[in-house]
Order: C-alpha cells, then sequence, then structure tokens
C-alpha cells in the first residue's frame, strides 16, 4: 500500500521476491488453518460427547491408540514441520548471492535518519529512489546506535550496524512509492525514523538524477579525497612502493603478513583504513596511520568506492 | 489436624485465617520471617500482584497513546519508558517468577509428600531478592524511567541512552539471582524429598515441569548476569565490549541475551505446560494420555530451547548459514510442543467432562498456545520472519504464547488450586464469565496485531502511518475488555476469602497428593509421610493403554484424618 491509503490488509509486492514470500506465508496459512481446525474440531468434539453424564459410550480404548499413534503424529508432526523448514529456506538460499553488476547505493543510518548517496553522489535523507527492474544493493552502515532498515512492500529488512556493512538487495518491479521505516529500536525518535521508497521507471529514475543538484562521480569524489588525505603518496608511489597496489584489488585475496589471506571486500577496505595495523598485507610494514575520526562514514563509502572501481592502468599514464 | 471440619451449611464458622498454615501467626514478623514454603508462596503472589498491576497499568498508558496515530497523549519519551516498563516488569516480576514462584512453592512440597522445601531458608532469601529486585524497579520508575526497551541492546544501552540503565540492569540482575535460588531448591526437593514409593514416573507432570524449568533457570539465567554485568562494564566503568568504534561487537550482546532469553521463554511456559497438565485430567475425568511422551516432551523442549536463540538474529547481520541452522532447530523444537497439545485433547476421549472455571481456562490455553506455536513456525521460517521480525506480528506471536499460554495457565491455577490455598471455594458462574471474556477479549486484543505486524506496522512506535489505526483501535479497546477480566478475578478473589463456600479437602476429587491433606493444609502439611503406590491421573480405569506398567487402581495414599471427601 502507499503511505497515502487509509487502510491496509496486505502489503503491497513491489517486487517477486515479496510475491514469492507471500506464496510461503499462504501456505503457511494453510497449515495453520488446518492444524487449529483440527485441534479445535476435536476439543468441541470430545468436549460435546464426553461432557459429563452425556450418554455416550465410554468403553476401553482399541488397542492400537497407545505408543503406536503417539510415536506416528510424532513422526507426522516432524516430518511436515521439516517440509515447511525446506520450503521456506530454499527461496532464502537463492537470496545469498547477489545478482551481478547491481546498482549500489550507500545508505548511512544515524539518530534519527537516513542518509542515502547514490552512485553517482547524488544525495537524499529519508527518501530511496530507485530504477524498477534494476537490482539494487544497498550497502549500509550506522554513525551511533543499531538500526534496520525496512521495506514492507519488498519484504527486506536488514540490521544497520556500527563499524560493519550489512547489505540489503531487491528489484523492484512495480512503480510506486512505499513505506520505510526504522524497524530496530533506537532511542526518542525512532517511529519518526522513516520516510518512503519511490520507484520509478528507469528513464524516469536517470531524469530525477540529472535534475538533482550536487551530482558528480562518487568514485571521483573518493579519488579527490584519496588525494587530499595524502594516500597517493605512498600508495601511487613509482617503483618500489611502501604500500600495496590498488589496482584491481577489491574482490582479489590478499596475503597477510601474519599469514592467512583476506578477500579484500568492502569491508575489508573499511578497516584497512580505520584500522591499517590488524591486517597488514605480506611484504610490507605496519607504517600507515589511521584515519579514525578524520574520516566520516560518508567519506569512508566514497573512498572504498574509488578504490572499488580503481583499475590501474588509466592511473599509473596519468600518474 | 482436626480442624479441618467439612462445613458446607455454615459460613458463620471461624476465619479461613485461623485454620492450617494460615492461622499459624498473624503477626507481621510471623509472615516476614516465615520459612514455611506456603506462606512463602503468598508473599510471593502479593508481591507479583502488585507488580502485574503496575506491568499493566504501562500497558494501558501505551494501548490509549496508540488509538491515534499522531504522538498526543504522552511524549515520545515518555512512550519508551512506559513499553520498556511494561516490558521489563511483564518478563521478570511477573512472567519468569509467577508459576513456579507461587504455586510451585506452595505445592512442590505438598505434591511430594514432603513438609517442605529442601531449604527453607534460601526459599525465603530469594523472596527477599525478588523484592530487592524489585524496589530498584520502583526505584527506577519514580527517578524517570528508562527507555532501553526490555531487552538493553547495546550500544544503544551502555553508551547513547540517557536514562537509568544501570538501576534497571541491577533490578533484573538482582531478581535473577532470587530465581536461581528457587531453581536449586526444587531441583534438590525433587530428588531427595519425594515420598516412599513416589518413583520418577510417578509424579505429576506439574512437577516435571517444575524440575525441566528449574534446570533451565539454572543453566541460563547466570548468562544473563553476566550480560548485564558487561553492559554496565561498559556503560559505567568504559570498558569496550560491545563498542564498535572501541573495536567492540554490538551482536555480541544480542547472542549473549538470547542465549539467556530464549530459554526464558521455555521458562515462562513450560510451569503451564504443568498446570494445565494437571487440570484437563481432572475435569475430564481421565488418565492423561500418554505421560511418558509428555514427560520426555518438557525434557527436549528444555534441551533444545538452548540451541535456537539465533532465530532471534535473522536481520541482525549473522550469517546466512547460521540462520539456517537456526531455523532448522527453531522447528525441531516446536515438534514436543505439537505433541503436548494432540495428548492434551486425546485426554478428553472417553471422560466426563465438566467446565469449572479452571478447565474453561485451560481449555482457552490449548486454543491460544496453538496459534502461539503455529505462529512460532511462520518467525522460524527465514524469509517470513525477515518481513514479520520487529512488527506487531511478533508482538502478537509472543503475546499469545506468554498471555494467551502463561497467564490463562496461571489462571487455571489459580482457580483449580484456590480452595487448597484459601480453604475457600471462589463464586464459579463468576469465575466462568471472567474466563470466557479473558479469551475473546485477548483474542480482540492481539488477533489484529497480526494483521497489522505482517502490513509492516513496526514495534515500539509511538506515532504510526494512518493506514494502521484500525487495527490499533481495535486492539486498544480489546485491551479494556482484557483489563475487566483481569480485574474481576482480583475482584471475587478477595471476595470469597471472607464470604466463600469453606472448601473441603479435596473439592474437585482430584487424584494428587495436596489434595490428601486439608484445605487449607496444616504448617507440616502431612500428619502421617503418605506413600505412594501407583502413577498419577487415576481417574478413569480405561484409557491409553501403557505397555509398561499395568492399569494401575486407585493410588493408595495414606489418607488424612481432615480429608472426608
Amino acid at each position: 500500500m502507499t503511505a497515502d491509503s487509509h487502510f491496509v490488509f496486505l502489503p503491497a509486492a513491489a517486487s517477486a521476491h515479496a510475491r514469492h514470500v507471500d506464496w510461503i506465508y499462504f501456505g503457511l496459512i494453510g497449515v495453520s488453518v488446518v492444524i487449529v481446525g483440527l485441534v479445535v474440531a476435536l476439543l468441541l468434539t470430545f468436549g460435546i460427547r464426553y461432557r459429563s453424564g452425556s450418554p455416550a459410550p465410554r468403553g476401553k480404548l482399541p488397542e492400537w491408540v497407545s505408543r503406536e499413534i503417539e510415536i506416528g503424529w510424532t513422526v507426522a508432526t516432524l516430518f511436515a514441520f521439516i517440509f515447511i523448514f525446506w520450503f521456506a529456506a530454499a527461496s532464502f538460499l537463492t537470496t545469498i548471492g547477489a545478482a551481478s553488476n547491481p546498482l549500489e547505493i550507500h545508505v548511512v543510518g544515524k539518530q534519527w535518519m537516513w542518509k542515502i548517496e547514490h552512485p553517482n553522489g547524488v544525495r537524499e535523507i529519508n527518501e530511496l529512489h530507485v530504477p524498477a527492474d534494476v537490482p539494487v544493493r544497498l550497502v549500509m552502515i550506522s554513525q551511533d546506535v543499531i538500526h534496520s532498515f525496512f521495506l514492507p512492500a519488498l519484504r527486506i529488512k536488514q540490521d544497520v550496524l556500527p563499524g560493519r556493512y550489512t547489505s540489503e538487495s531487491f528489484t523492484a518491479d512495480k512503480t510506486g512509492s512505499y513505506d520505510l521505516f526504522c524497524a530496530e529500536y533506537c532511542g526518542s525518535d525512532h517511529a519518526r525514523m522513516g520516510g518512503r521508497i519511490v520507484v520509478m521507471p528507469k528513464a524516469e529514475y536517470q531524469a530525477w538524477l540529472d535534475a538533482q543538484p550536487g551530482a558528480e562521480n562518487l568514485a571521483g569524489k573518493g579519488r579527490q579525497l584519496f588525494t587530499q588525505l595524502g594516500c597517493a603518496g605512498c600508495h601511487f608511489e613509482k617503483g618500489h612502493r611502501r604500500a600495496p597496489d590498488l589496482a584491481g584489488l577489491y574482490g582479489s585475496y590478499v596475503q597477510l603478513a601474519g599469514g592467512g589471506t583476506v578477500r579484500a571486500d568492502e569491508a575489508y577496505l573499511r578497516d584497512s583504513i580505520l584500522q591499517p595495523a590488524r591486517q597488514v598485507v605480506a611484504g610490507y610494514a605496519p607504517i600507515m596511520p589511521s584515519f579514525k575520526g578524520t574520516v566520516s562514514e560518508d567519506q569512508i563509502f566514497s573512498l572504498v568506492t574509488f578504490i572499488k572501481s580503481f583499475s590501474g592502468d588509466r592511473e599509473e599514464t596519468t600518474q | 489436624m482436626s480442624d479441618a471440619v467439612l462445613d458446607k451449611t455454615s459460613a458463620r464458622d471461624e476465619s479461613t485465617f485461623d485454620k492450617g498454615y494460615l492461622g499459624a501467626g498473624h503477626t507481621l514478623r510471623s509472615w516476614l520471617f516465615t520459612t514455611d514454603h506456603k506462606r512463602i508462596a503468598i508473599l510471593y503472589t502479593l508481591t507479583l500482584t502488585v507488580f502485574f498491576f503496575v506491568g499493566g497499568i504501562a500497558i494501558a498508558l501505551v494501548r490509549i497513546e496508540l488509538v491515534t496515530p499522531a504522538q498526543d497523549f504522552v511524549s515520545a519519551d515518555e512512550y519508551n519508558r512506559l513499553f520498556t516498563l511494561h516490558g521489563i516488569v511483564m518478563v521478570w516480576f511477573f512472567l519468569v517468577p509467577s508459576i513456579p514462584a507461587t504455586f510451585g512453592n506452595f505445592l512442590l512440597p505438598l505434591m511430594l509428600g514432603s513438609r517442605d522445601l529442601a531449604f527453607p531458608r534460601l526459599n525465603l532469601f530469594s523472596w527477599y531478592l525478588t523484592v530487592i529486585g524489585g524496589a530498584f524497579t520502583i526505584y527506577v520508575l519514580l527517578a524517570g524511567g528508562v527507555d532501553t526497551g526490555w531487552t538493553f541492546y547495546t550500544p544503544y544501552s551502555s553508551i547513547y541512552s540517557n536514562s537509568h540503565v544501570i538501576a534497571a540492569a541491577t533490578a533484573v540482575f538482582v531478581a535473577g539471582f532470587g530465581t536461581i535460588a528457587t531453581g536449586i531448591n526444587f531441583i534438590v526437593t525433587i530428588h531427595t524429598m519425594r515420598a516412599p514409593g513416589l518413583t520418577w514416573f510417578r509424579l505429576p507432570l506439574f512437577v516435571w515441569s517444575m524440575y525441566t524449568v528449574s534446570i533451565v533457570i539454572v543453566l541460563a539465567t547466570p548468562v544473563l548476569a553476566m550480560t548485564l554485568t558487561l553492559m554496565m562494564a561498559e556503560r559505567f566503568l568504559g570498558v569496550p565490549i560491545f563498542n564498535a568504534s572501541e573495536g567492540g561487537d554490538p551482536l555480541l550482546f544480542q547472542h549473549l541475551f538470547w542465549f539467556y532469553s530464549h530459554p526464558a521463554v521455555y521458562i515462562m511456559i513450560l510451569p503451564a505446560m504443568g498446570v494445565v497438565s494437571e487440570v484437563i485430567p481432572c475435569f475430564a475425568r481421565r488418565r492423561l494420555f500418554g505421560y511418558d511422551f509428555m514427560v520426555y516432551a518438557l525434557a527436549a523442549i528444555s534441551l533444545i530451547g538452548f540451541f535456537v536463540w539465533g532465530h532471534h538474529m535473522f536481520v541482525s547481520g549473522q550469517s546466512p548459514y547460521a540462520n539456517l541452522v537456526f531455523s532448522f532447530l527453531s522447528f525441531i523444537v516446536a515438534v514436543p510442543s505439537a505433541i503436548k497439545v494432540f495428548n492434551w485433547t486425546a485426554t478428553l476421549y472417553g471422560g466426563q467432562i465438566s467446565y469449572e472455571a479452571p478447565m474453561l481456562y485451560a481449555f482457552g490455553f490449548v486454543g491460544l498456545f496453538t496459534i502461539g506455536g503455529l505462529t512460532g513456525l511462520f518467525l522460524a521460517s527465514i524469509p517470513i520472519d525477515v518481513q514479520a521480525t520487529d512488527t506487531y506480528f511478533v508482538v502478537a506471536h509472543f503475546h499469545y504464547v506468554m498471555v494467551g499460554g502463561t497467564v490463562s495457565a496461571f489462571f487455571a491455577a489459580l482457580h483449580f488450586w484456590w480452595p487448597k490455598i484459601t480453604g475457600r471455594m471462589y463464586p464459579e458462574t463468576w469465575a466462568r464469565f471472567a474466563a470466557v471474556l479473558m479469551f475473546f477479549g485477548f483474542n480482540f486484543t492481539f488477533f489484529p496485531q497480526f494483521i497489522m505486524g505482517w502490513a509492516g506496522m513496526p514495534r515500539r512506535y509511538g506515532s504510526y502511518p494512518p493506514e494502521f489505526q484500525v487495527y490499533h483501535v481495535l486492539s486498544s479497546a480489546g485491551a479494556a475488555v482484557l483489563a475487566i477480566a483481569y480485574l474481576l478475578p482480583f475482584a471475587y478473589m478477595i471476595w470469597s476469602l471472607r464470604w466463600g463456600q469453606r472448601a473441603p479437602g479435596n473439592p474437585w476429587q482430584a487424584t494428587g497428593l495436596e489434595w490428601q491433606t486439608p484445605s487449607p493444609p496444616p504448617k507440616h502439611n502431612f500428619d502421617r509421610v503418605p506413600t505412594v503406590e501407583h502413577g498419577p491421573y487415576d481417574y478413569h480405569h480405561e484409557g491409553y493403554v501403557d505397555q509398561k506398567e499395568e492399569i494401575a487402581g486407585s493410588m493408595q495414599t495414606a489418607q488424612t484424618d481432615g480429608d472426608q471427601e
């Protein structure tokens, strides 16, 4: 349902995933109605038939109503429940792997607002504009307490943690405006920490982006910051480097000085900016200073985006 | 005990307060320094009643606020303090101690045929710890409240909240030790103080439920104490544990908290299952169907209940593979609960069923617990939980289990054993009316919450989008009905203390040992320690054919001379 309607029975379903989840939901309701119906029917039947003083015969129970029936319904229940588990879990497993090349949008939660930044640097607050039929991945972090980014019309919710990226992915396919809530209690104005998600046709989204002020490439902004903070001094050094090469780093496996390897994902890049001494690359001295306190979460996002997009070749020639 | 003369015709004989253990002393000192488990049970009942009403008033104010979408009755901060107070008080100062500390305390020695619990002074100390914990809670209330939610999630509680977190956590911490002491007391009592012949598989289900719940209490509650200590260490001393900006992990708190708090759900529901397993056979005049399966089910729930905490954290950022494991185990833990529902239903088969108030409450329990349990399957399914967690769907689910389940069972127990505890009968017509009203008021309040929760209404919101208003209005109206249904027993039970009919030793013709003493029981419970020769629930000879044991005759126990029923 859109936010301005006056009554809601079932939530709007604005993605294939949402409609699939609804199927599971209705399936479970079906199972529940059958079980509750059975229990209530038995309670009423026995309760009335065997009320005190009723003429119903009350002979000995037949022999088979014993251990066998007890074991029988235990096993039946067990299999029914395992089936429901599998039914629900199977659809969850397909959502673990993210779609390739999603539109990546950054979300920063803070008491009590959502700050959102699109790949081209357009920012908005408490509103999230997305194109329809395009896979979107939200990369989220909190500046203070735990929040939760809840989009009921897409049937997704993910806690937003301080100090650690979490993400949620969706492909909306019905245009419209839907509720956005913070679902994890976060203090005084928790109830007001919400807004809406606007799903628009692709062309309209592009037009909307172009009309926003402050549009500049997020990776470009990150590159600027990279130079400003003096990172280039070591990481772009010619010849023998004091710091590891960043070209093509994202997604690769890095040998650590302490032994072992780590995958260079967003979390690793973020940690390496804030706590560079923790996971030092093999062959380098732990000389990088921490940028904790000097860069905001938004700035870390742009730095990470820059490093992710940095392929090296182009940079080498311009250096 | 010659004073337990059955007298149905005259209400003008001596006051009930002069009989049995109630007549053992009338001074304040005789109550505050008593080591009699029955008097301590009364102390607990009075204390928990006070807290039930404190928690009830808090939620009444919340429900008034929620009638309109805007934040207009109380401020946002006041609202947050009210639902937190409701949660803390209802969980730790009503539901967790409710049935064990009152009925468990009163009945356990009677059902075992012993004269008291193993450690009577420890028992009194437990009550004092509960009272001290309660005093901290009252301090928090008077000082301005706490706004973290009953879950105390970090880093909000440990760093950001500007409310009385330390005092509130101390309240829970202290009361927790009261619960642990009760648990230890029950375990030792059940192991060492059973009457001759009362073997493990002759124990009533209520005793089994007290045994399993005590083990869960003793294993889980210390984890809560540690967790709250760590949280307080971060808040008060600045020790970085959960604070991400110092390298801590905020999710660690949730893992520790739910490692306690999921078993705590079973701490609240197992005793209720015990109560219902006593009430249904008695009013169906029937042996409990599948006694040994009922025992194994209690044990299985207690054990598996320790391994499902992660289902509270499906959207927390926990590994998706951990989610799968916790989802699977959560489905498994539902199996023994389902078995119990089937067995209670099957117990009715071929009975001679009568519908006094305890039976009505027990029927209400079975229906509401079934819905609570089934919606638990919804929440154990990961894709459903992602939508439903932290919404009113979860709120409705756990109220069906804890209020529809535990509180219904509490009232079933209250009516069932009231004659034993007070020596007076409650007014049956009023009690039946209250039981039916409670059932409808409950559904009226909480069923709409399932619908709005699935539609996306988040919990802990003092203001909300107008599309949810109709459900909130229904829910608040239902809460008003429910409030009346709770106040009615409060009124007629007090009335019955003076004007209720004199209760015989065994008004329900029930089989448990507790019915073999006069009502109210003498201070030392039994003149002669009874000997038990048969299993429990010897109501009706035809029934579940047990292949291990012969169908038993009637339970042969040494009759105490006061029992003339």
